[in-house]
């Protein structure tokens, strides 16, 4: 694997995560993290429909009118959304059942027409398909972990089989009910970026402007 | 003749490659186009189209029999797991010999052909005016707007001899119309189980209506409270005819069901953490077995008349 190959793979992950950097994607992740089995799911679904859809349009990025081009992206982008939705109430029923609509929203997730739009559309389709691979392994990742946590200290499951037993059955752990419902999905998520940003400090974002010192202050 | 067959078919063949060599043609110019030329984003929209449809309608309809046999399974295994007959080592289908699709007719209570127990599905036929009713406001308890004037049970029979019921109900939660299925023993009263398998409450806490343990709670709860009876006269298709509805007694209470107490038998602990759910559950529990709902049926199957 070449050093292009390479990079394209690894950096979505942490150093370019499309959600803790860009932060994009995040209606999903909010929505199925609240168990693992459907985070994973979810995680699988999206994964494959950017390498796909990247790969699909980095084949036809030079004939495609740019007038046009963000109509051509959604057309072959929402046909392989169709397609994973279908197989997925063929061969996975109770998952399909509980992601529902969030498989159809892939559509419009932001990460997979910034691949397009960004990489895609300039680069060849076996680079594309990695780079697509990559940035569904970076937003798998955050999905997991936030997976984990939610449904471990929000139910003291992990894929449904009991880690923690609940005072209700019998146990110790008081589940926090708070994880289960959409916002603490998004303090995890703040927390992550918080995390990943005091590691790798070149993160942070400049202040988009400095607050001037009042006048009259003598310096 | 044979000769004649012969030469058109060369012909056809030749007309083919002729169109063939035509469209590679028409391909290799428009390819060549300038990316923004009108021709060209006609052509790139049409064929991209063209493509994304194949593979959409190619997929659906080759998984169409797959995703079929997934619901009707799904279904069947919600029916047999309500009833307490899901048993692990029998096949579903083995499972579901002893079950008989009966359609009845909600306002008499009466077993009727007016649709096929087969075919027909309960939930379209509540959205279609031909099939339904709306319910006025004041009665909808449990939300859900109209009911079907027929419904489809299922009758679970052993020798013969009728083992139980099972019902289909409906009503609205906190976020979701929860719909699922209740079994009662044969005497029309005594709880089987409840299996809401169709919803979107929130998970842990109103979703818990799902959790075996919760589920568990109902078996052997009685459903009406005979003490207080009604007797309900309207739209009774035989003449003459009364029967009697127990008031609905069952529903689910805060603070934990203490066996000592009466009324334990009318008592099922509500989720913790979840009042509007399990308001909901209660309501759809008061509607679909009053007298808007089987509450006349449940009345004959009690009498021996089901």
């Amino acid at each position: 694997m070449n050093e292009e190959s390479k990079k394209v793979l690894i950096e979505p992950l942490v150093d370019n995560n499309p959600i803790t950097l860009q932060v994009l994607g995040i209606c999903s992740a909010l929505a199925v993290t609240s168990q693992l089995s459907t985070a994973l799911i979810m995680s699988l679904a999206l994964t494959s429909v950017t390498a796909c859809s990247s790969a699909g349009i980095a084949l036809i990025r030079n004939h495609i009118p740019s007038s046009v081009r963000i109509i051509a992206q959604m057309v072959i982008i929402a046909s392989l959304v169709i397609v994973v939705d279908q197989l997925l109430k063929a061969f996975a029923y109770e998952i399909s059942k509980q992601l529902s609509v969030f498989v159809g929203l892939i559509i419009t997730n932001c990460i997979v027409m910034g691949r397009a739009e960004a990489y895609a559309m300039k680069n060849p389709p076996w680079e594309s398909f990695l780079d697509g691979i990559g940035n569904g392994l970076g937003y798998s990742l955050i999905l997991v972990t936030v997976a984990t946590i939610r449904e471990l200290l929000g139910s003291g499951k992990l894929l449904g089989i009991d880690v923690l037993p609940l005072v209700k059955d019998g146990g110790w752990y008081v589940p926090n009910g708070l994880l289960l419902l959409p916002p603490s999905a998004f303090f995890l998520i703040g927390l992550l970026i918080w995390a990943i940003r005091s590691w790798k400090t070149q993160q942070v974002e400049k202040a988009d402007f400095v607050i001037a010192t009042a006048h009259g202050e003598a310096h | 003749m044979p000769n004649a067959v012969n030469s058109t078919n060369v012909q056809g063949g030749d007309k083919f490659a002729a169109l063939k060599e035509k469209a590679r043609a028409y391909a290799e110019r428009v390819l060549a186009l300038p990316n923004d030329s009108f021709e060209k984003t006609v052509a790139v929209a049409v064929g991209l189209c063209l493509v994304g449809a194949v593979l959409v309608s190619g997929s659906a309809v080759a998984l169409k029999p797959l995703q079929e046999s997934n619901k009707s399974r799904d279904e069947k295994v919600n029916i047999l797991e309500v009833a307490g007959l899901l048993v692990d080592g029998t096949g579903i289908d083995e499972a579901f010999k002893n079950i008989e699709p009966k359609i009845v007719e909600l306002a008499s209570g009466d077993y009727s052909d007016a649709v096929d127990p087969k075919t027909y599905d309960q939930r379209k036929a509540a959205k279609d005016p031909a099939l339904s009713e709306a319910i006025p406001p004041e009665d909808d308890i449990a939300g859900i707007k109209r009911k079907p004037k027929y419904a489809k049970v299922y009758l679970v029979k052993e020798n013969g001899q009728l083992k139980s019921v099972i019902l289909p109900v409906s009503g609205y939660g906190l976020w979701s119309t929860m719909y699922g299925f209740m079994a009662l023993e044969a005497d029309g009263e005594t709880v089987i189980g409840l299996n809401l398998y169709d919803q979107a409450e929130t998970p842990g806490l109103g979703g818990e209506v799902v959790n075996p343990k919760w589920k568990a709670l109902w078996k052997g709860k009685k459903v009406y409270n005979y003490s207080k009876t009604a007797v309900h006269e309207s739209n009774l298709s035989e003449k003459g005819q009364t029967v009697e509805i127990g008031e609905v007694a069952l529903g689910l209470v805060k603070g934990g069901v203490d066996p000592s107490k009466p009324g334990a038998e009318f008592q099922v602990d509500a989720l913790a953490g979840a009042t509007l759910t399990s308001r909901g559950v209660s309501n759809l529990i008061r509607y679909w077995m009053g007298k808007d709902g089987f509450g006349p049926y449940l009345a004959k199957v009690r009498a021996g008349r089901g």
